[in-house]
C-alpha cells in the first residue's frame, strides 16, 4: 500500500492534466457549463410551478422544500463532479482500458474516478449552491454551533452518500455487459428522489430511502436538523444527525462491492 | 527460489465459460504452462491467433486470475501483489494505449513518472536516453492522438521503461508498423536487453522480431506449450535443411547428383539455382563441389526461416 500523501499528489497531477485539456477549448467549455446549469435550473422551475398550485408539499412550505432541493443539488453536483466518471466503467471494460488500469500501481477505483473529471459539472453545483445559500439566508433559522456544522458538512456528506451509491450501482457492469441502464436509473433516480421531502412518497419508497438506499440522508434529514421542525413522519430525531455515520457505512459497502467486482473481472476477463 | 528467476509458472492454466446461460461451455485458453525465465533473458512467445499467448500474459501481469496452477513474477503472486508488481514490470500492448490520448507525449511521460514515483534525476536520465535512442525529440510536444502508430509505439515503450522495470512484457509490439519503424524498435529493444537489466518477454506474429531479439522461443498452440527451446537448437532439431543459393556466370542445366542435396530449384533460366541440402552436409564442401562443375558468380546460404520451423511444429502436433 502506498502512503496516502504521495497518492494524493499523483491523483492531483492526473486530475490537473485532465482539467487543463478541458479548459483549452474555452467556448465549448462555457457552453457545456451553461447546459449543466440550465439542466439543474429546470428542475428548480418544476418546484416553483408545483407551488403555484399548492401551498405545502408533504407538509413543507416552499422555502423549506427549496432548502431540501438546494441541499440535494449541492450533494448531487459535488458527487457528480468527483464520482460521476464511474458511469463510464462499461466503456473502460469494453475497450480493454480497464486492463491498462490494472497494470498501473494504483487502485482501480481512484484511477477511474480521476481519469475523466468533467469540470463542466461545476455548472450544476453552482445552481445548487446558490439555491442552498439563498434558502439558508431567507429561512431565518435558529443558528447553534451544531446546526452551523450541519449546514457546512451536509452537502459534503450528501455527496459522499450519493457517490457511494453510484459506485455500488455501477459495479453491476462487471457482471452485466451493459449494466449502464441499471446504474443510470440509480444515478438520476437519486437526483430526483432526494430533491423532495420524503414525506411526499409512498411508504415503501420512504422506507427504502431511509433504511436501504440511504437517499433520505442526503437532504431530507439534514434539512430537518437545520429547520428544527417536527418530522411529519414522526421519525426519531437522532436520525437527523446520522448522515455522517450513514456515509461511512455506505463508503465501506461500496468499496467492498467494488473489490468484489474487480475480483470477478479478473476471474472472467473482458 | 533463486533471486535471478524472474518468471516461474507451474501448470498455469485458464478456462473460460462462454456462451449464454443456457448453453455454457468451458473453453480452455491455456493449459499446463510451465515456464521458467531468468533475469536478462529474451523470450519470444509464438503462436497463431487464439493460441493462448495473451491469456498467458494477462495472468503473468495480474490482470487475470489463473484457473489452474500458479505463477510467480519477480517473486510475487501477480494477482495478489498486482500494484507492487506493476512497479517492477513494464507492459506494452500493441493495440491498447497506456498513454493519455489528449496529452502531449512529454506530459504523458511525466504522469507515468509520477505514478511510479521515479526520482527526478533517474527519470530525466532514462527519458533522455529513450529520446536519443528512439529519436522522440521531434514529437515530444505533440498530443498522443496526433502521433503516427510508429511514433506512438516508441512512446509506449518509453513509458513502460521509465520506472526501470525488471521485466518488459510486449504483446505484439510491432503490429501494424512499417519496416523502418519495426527495425528501429527491434534495435532499441535489443540494446536495452543486451545491457542485462531488463528481461524481455514478447508475443508476436512477426517472426523477424523473434529472430532479431530472442535467444529462446516458446511456441504455444491450442493452449498448449509445444516447444520451449533455444532458437538455434530449434532450428537444428526441426528445421533441418538449409539452402545454398548459387549465382552462375552462364546458364547451366540443373546441378543434379551433388552429395547431400535433396532438392534443386532452377531460377532465371538456370542462372540461379537453389540447392536444398541436409544438416549433415557442410556448406563449404558443397560450395567446393559446385565450383568444380560450374563457374560461380556469387553464393549465399539461407537458414530455414522460423515460419518453416513453426509450420513444421504445427504439423507435428
Amino acid at each position: 500500500m502506498a502512503e496516502p500523501a504521495g497518492s494524493a499528489v499523483v491523483y492531483g497531477r492526473i486530475v490537473a492534466s485532465r482539467l487543463r485539456g478541458q479548459l483549452a477549448y474555452r467556448t465549448s467549455f462555457a457552453l457545456d457549463l451553461t447546459a449543466q446549469a440550465i439542466g439543474q435550473t429546470i428542475e428548480l422551475f418544476v418546484i416553483v410551478v408545483v407551488f403555484t398550485q399548492v401551498s405545502t408539499l408533504g407538509g413543507f412550505t416552499a422555502g423549506e422544500v427549496l432548502l431540501i432541493f438546494g441541499l440535494a443539488a449541492c450533494g448531487f453536483g459535488l458527487a457528480d463532479l468527483c464520482v460521476g466518471q464511474v458511469e463510464r466503467l462499461p466503456e473502460y471494460i469494453r475497450t480493454g482500458e480497464f486492463d491498462v488500469m490494472l497494470l498501473r500501481p494504483l487502485g482501480t477505483l481512484p484511477q477511474l474516478l480521476s481519469a475523466d473529471v468533467a469540470l463542466k459539472r461545476v455548472g450544476r453545483l453552482g445552481v445548487g449552491l446558490a439555491v442552498y445559500g439563498w434558502s439558508l439566508a431567507r429561512l431565518d433559522l435558529a443558528w447553534t454551533p451544531l446546526r452551523a456544522l450541519v449546514a457546512v458538512t451536509a452537502p459534503l456528506v450528501g455527496a459522499v452518500v450519493l457517490g457511494a451509491l453510484w459506485v455500488a450501482a455501477n459495479v453491476v457492469s462487471f457482471w452485466v455487459v451493459d449494466g449502464r441502464e441499471v446504474a443510470n436509473a440509480v444515478t438520476y433516480g437519486s437526483s430526483f428522489t432526494t430533491s423532495y421531502p420524503i414525506s411526499v412518497y409512498g411508504p415503501w419508497l420512504r422506507r427504502l430511502m431511509c433504511y436501504a438506499v440511504p437517499g433520505a440522508f442526503v437532504a431530507y434529514f439534514p434539512a430537518l436538523a437545520l429547520l428544527d421542525r417536527p418530522d411529519p413522519l414522526g421519525l426519531p430525531v437522532a436520525l437527523r444527525y446520522c448522515a455522517p455515520l450513514v456515509a461511512v457505512v455506505a463508503v465501506l459497502a461500496a468499496g467492498a462491492l467494488w473489490r468484489q467486482g474487480v475480483r470477478h473481472y479478473q476471474g472472467t476477463g473482458s | 527460489m533463486t533471486t535471478d528467476r524472474i518468471i516461474s509458472t507451474d501448470g498455469l492454466g485458464r478456462d473460460f465459460l462462454v456462451g449464454s446461460r443456457l448453453r455454457r461451455r468451458r473453453v480452455t485458453a491455456l493449459r499446463d504452462m510451465t515456464l521458467q525465465v531468468d533475469r536478462g533473458e529474451a523470450v519470444g512467445l509464438l503462436g497463431p491467433n487464439g493460441a493462448g499467448k495473451s491469456t498467458a500474459i494477462k495472468m503473468l501481469t495480474g490482470v487475470l486470475v489463473p484457473t489452474a496452477g500458479r505463477a510467480t513474477v519477480c517473486g510475487l503472486d501477480p494477482v495478489r501483489r498486482r500494484r507492487e508488481l506493476a512497479h517492477r514490470t513494464g507492459v506494452v500492448f500493441g493495440q491498447r494505449s497506456q498513454l493519455w490520448w489528449d496529452l502531449p507525449l512529454r506530459q504523458s511521460f511525466d504522469l507515468h513518472g509520477a505514478i511510479h514515483r521515479v526520482p527526478a534525476a533517474a527519470y530525466a536520465q532514462r527519458l533522455d536516453e529513450c529520446v536519443a535512442l528512439l529519436d522522440l525529440s521531434g514529437f515530444l510536444d505533440t498530443p498522443v492522438r496526433q502521433l503516427s502508430l510508429g511514433q506512438r509505439m516508441r512512446g509506449e515503450i518509453t513509458a513502460a521503461l521509465l520506472h526501470a522495470p525488471e521485466l518488459l512484457v510486449l504483446d505484439e509490439p510491432t503490429i501494424g508498423l512499417d519496416l523502418a519503424s519495426k527495425e528501429r524498435l527491434r534495435t532499441f529493444l535489443a540494446t536495452v536487453n543486451a545491457r542485462g537489466d531488463v528481461t524481455l518477454l514478447l508475443t508476436t506474429h512477426d517472426l523477424p522480431d523473434v529472430e532479431r531479439l530472442c535467444r529462446r522461443v516458446v511456441v504455444v498452440d491450442h493452449g498448449r506449450v509445444l516447444v520451449d527451446d533455444d532458437l538455434n537448437t530449434l532450428r537444428e532439431r526441426f528445421a533441418g535443411n538449409r539452402t545454398l543459393v548459387v549465382e552462375l556466370t552462364e546458364p547451366a542445366p540443373p546441378l543434379a547428383g551433388l552429395p547431400g542435396v535433396v532438392d534443386v530449384g532452377v531460377q532465371a533460366q538456370g542462372l540461379r539455382q537453389r540447392l536444398e541440402f541436409d544438416r549433415r552436409t557442410s556448406a563449404a564442401e558443397l560450395i567446393a563441389d559446385v565450383a568444380r562443375r560450374v563457374q560461380l558468380r556469387d553464393v549465399a546460404v539461407d537458414e530455414p526461416s522460423i515460419e518453416d520451423l513453426v509450420r513444421t511444429l504445427y504439423q507435428r502436433s
